[in-house]
């Protein structure tokens, strides 16, 4: 499985990851020798096994529906860039 | 050319736990700006999510409620994307292994036909934030009070065939999860929240069209307005030889239209992968079946029962078995007065009419349903007639007492003492001997018409006390 390198600048945009064309030329050659590794891997016969949701062989524990947690804003607004009537204040979005 | 539409519905539900899906923090709406945002919540460094129980239990109920296979094994996966009010930076979903898979539901239209929707899944998921695009200096602002809250989001399959369709579906998913009690169903306040996908293709034809997804729409009406819109849109496109692009729409419900969401460079690629903070959650079929246990008789159920054991109209059954407060306030009706007919009638015409007039919710109700039975005893053992009824339950929503102490104190027992009809019906024919003359010598046919003035003069003078089968029956006797 090769990748193009537009696919790399693609996955560091969605990633906002900022690489020029000279690093993203080295990162395609690098992550192609990856996938090529992948890809002997997917040689391997993996009809009968299960596909791994998690290396810990263990499941999910729950916990009750109860409110633990007290109101902390002022706490940690107090490390936040900039803050205005409780709302953390962030560079403008626009849909 | 003919268009048939092709509509698919997500909802996103949000659940009504008391703390957030992943951590300890309370969900209750309208709290002052983060005030409800823990450090799991902000995605402080090293937090790690931890699963609510009564989340899980209420997909469970949900996937009960609609007939589905449940995921005794679900997995809970990373959906990336980048948003100021989603601090993580990737959404807390499940994918391919969801925790309810395929079921189905009826849903009933106006005219009291029904149809089955399938549901092609459901899965838990985590809530963003809110962002505030008022002017903050040229800012954003950032409320994660939400981010974390529970949800469920439901996908049908593309079963919808037109605007009606999907708001009964939406009606029918409402009644289904409030009576389940696994979601207040606030619309106004978001825990009900609508993406539309649309499409059109020419009647007869398999192949679906190009979709359009319409986000956010938040109310019944909203749903059924941008439907209409979105069909007129896409079949003019069409109409026109044009091709209809797939693309994320918003309904803008002043201007009556939807119009493109996002640009393409934020193309939905989520890049989906398991969320390594948390282990496959593994339920078994004793806790499945422990929670089936607990589920009460569900809307479609009720609604044929009612139709069956009362004799009511699909209609009539559907509008009384839409809630599980409203069917339980009939059926106490019907107990305490014995006639399931004429409760559906009043239940329907006189309290609905006088809650909305009132604005009220049922839990409001001055009226308890007991005493409305008592007061359709009254008319049925014809102590009162139907329009004294009415007067009735008036000064009954007033506060004034029970039908028989209103009936009492305002001396409004229907006057069914023969003397005392006998004495008003002389008194009329001695006052009007012109009319009684006129009715002599008319034939069969006049009569039936001229005998209702004298009607009206003894309901007159009896203030609309006297019983009318009696004072007919009287007048024809001493009439002819």
């Amino acid at each position: 499985m090769a990748i193009e390198q537009d696919e790399i600048e693609k996955i560091a945009e969605l990633a906002r990851i900022r690489v020029d064309a000279a690093q993203a030329a080295d990162l395609t050659r690098r992550l192609g020798d990856i996938l090529a590794m992948v890809d002997q891997l997917q040689a391997a016969d993996t009809a009968d096994v299960e596909p791994m949701a998690h290396p810990l062989d263990a499941t999910q524990c729950l916990r009750a529906d109860r409110v633990t947690e007290e109101n902390r804003r002022e706490a940690f607004q107090a490390i936040a860039p900039a803050v205005e009537d409780g709302l953390y204040l962030v560079p403008k979005v626009i849909e | 050319m003919q268009w048939e539409t092709v509509i698919g519905l997500e909802v996103h539900l949000q659940l009504a736990t008391a703390s957030k899906i992943f951590s300890g923090s309370p969900t209750t709406f309208g709290a002052e700006p983060n005030t409800q945002a823990s450090a799991v919540d902000l995605a402080m460094p090293g937090m790690l999510p931890v699963l609510n129980e009564q989340a899980v239990r209420y997909a469970v109920m949900f996937g009960l409620g609609i007939d589905a296979e449940i995921g005794l094994r679900s997995v809970f996966d990373r959906k990336n994307y980048f948003y100021p009010d989603l601090p993580k930076g990737y959404q807390i979903s499940q994918f391919a292994e969801p925790i309810v898979g395929r079921g189905h539901f009826e849903i009933q239209l106006e005219d009291g036909s029904t149809r089955q929707i399938g549901i092609t899944r459901a899965h838990l998921e985590e809530d963003a934030g809110k962002s505030l695009h008022e002017d903050f200096h040229g800012m954003s602002g950032i409320d994660l009070n939400r981010a974390g809250t529970p949800l469920l989001e439901i996908v049908s399959e593309p079963d919808i065939r037109s605007a009606e369709e999907a708001v009964a579906y939406l009606k029918a998913l409402h009644s289904l999860v409030t009576y389940l009690g696994i979601s207040d169903g606030n619309m106004a306040e978001g825990s009900m929240r609508c993406d539309v996908n649309i499409s059109l293709r020419p009647r007869g034809h398999e192949e679906f069209g190009t979709r359009a997804e319409i986000k956010n729409v938040n109310s019944f009406r909203f749903v059924e307005k941008a439907i209409r819109h979105e069909i007129e849109r896409q079949s003019d496109i069409l109409e026109d030889g044009g091709k209809v692009v797939q693309e994320t729409r918003l309904y803008d419900p002043d201007k009556d239209e939807t119009r493109p969401m996002r640009s393409k460079e934020v193309a939905n690629d989520y890049r989906y992968f398991p969320e390594p903070d948390l282990l496959p959650v593994i339920i078994d079929t004793s806790y499945v079946e422990a929670i089936r246990e607990t589920l009460p008789e569900l809307p479609t159920a009720k609604r044929h029962r009612f139709a069956e054991q009362y004799g009511l109209s699909a209609y009539d059954a559907g509008v009384l078995a839409d809630s599980r407060a409203l069917g339980d306030y009939y059926e106490a009706a019907v107990a305490a007065c014995g006639d399931a007919k004429i409760a559906a009638n009043w239940v329907q015409v006189e309290l609905l009419g006088q809650l909305n007039r009132s604005d009220l919710e049922l839990g409001d109700c001055p009226v308890s349903a007991p005493d409305l039975g008592g007061l359709i005893a009254r008319i049925l053992d014809n102590s009162i007639s139907g329009k004294i009824a009415k007067q009735v339950f008036e000064a009954m929503w007033a506060g004034e007492g029970t039908a028989d102490e209103i009936i009492a104190a305002k001396g409004l027992k229907q006057v069914s003492d023969s003397g005392a009809l006998e004495a008003m019906v002389d008194e009329v024919i001695a006052a009007n001997p012109g009319q009684v003359e006129q009715y002599r010598a008319a034939d069969e046919g006049k009569r039936k018409k001229l005998i209702g003035f004298f009607v009206g003069q003894i309901m007159k003078a009896s203030k609309g006390q006297a019983n009318p089968q009696m004072v007919n029956s009287l007048l024809a006797e001493k009439l002819d």
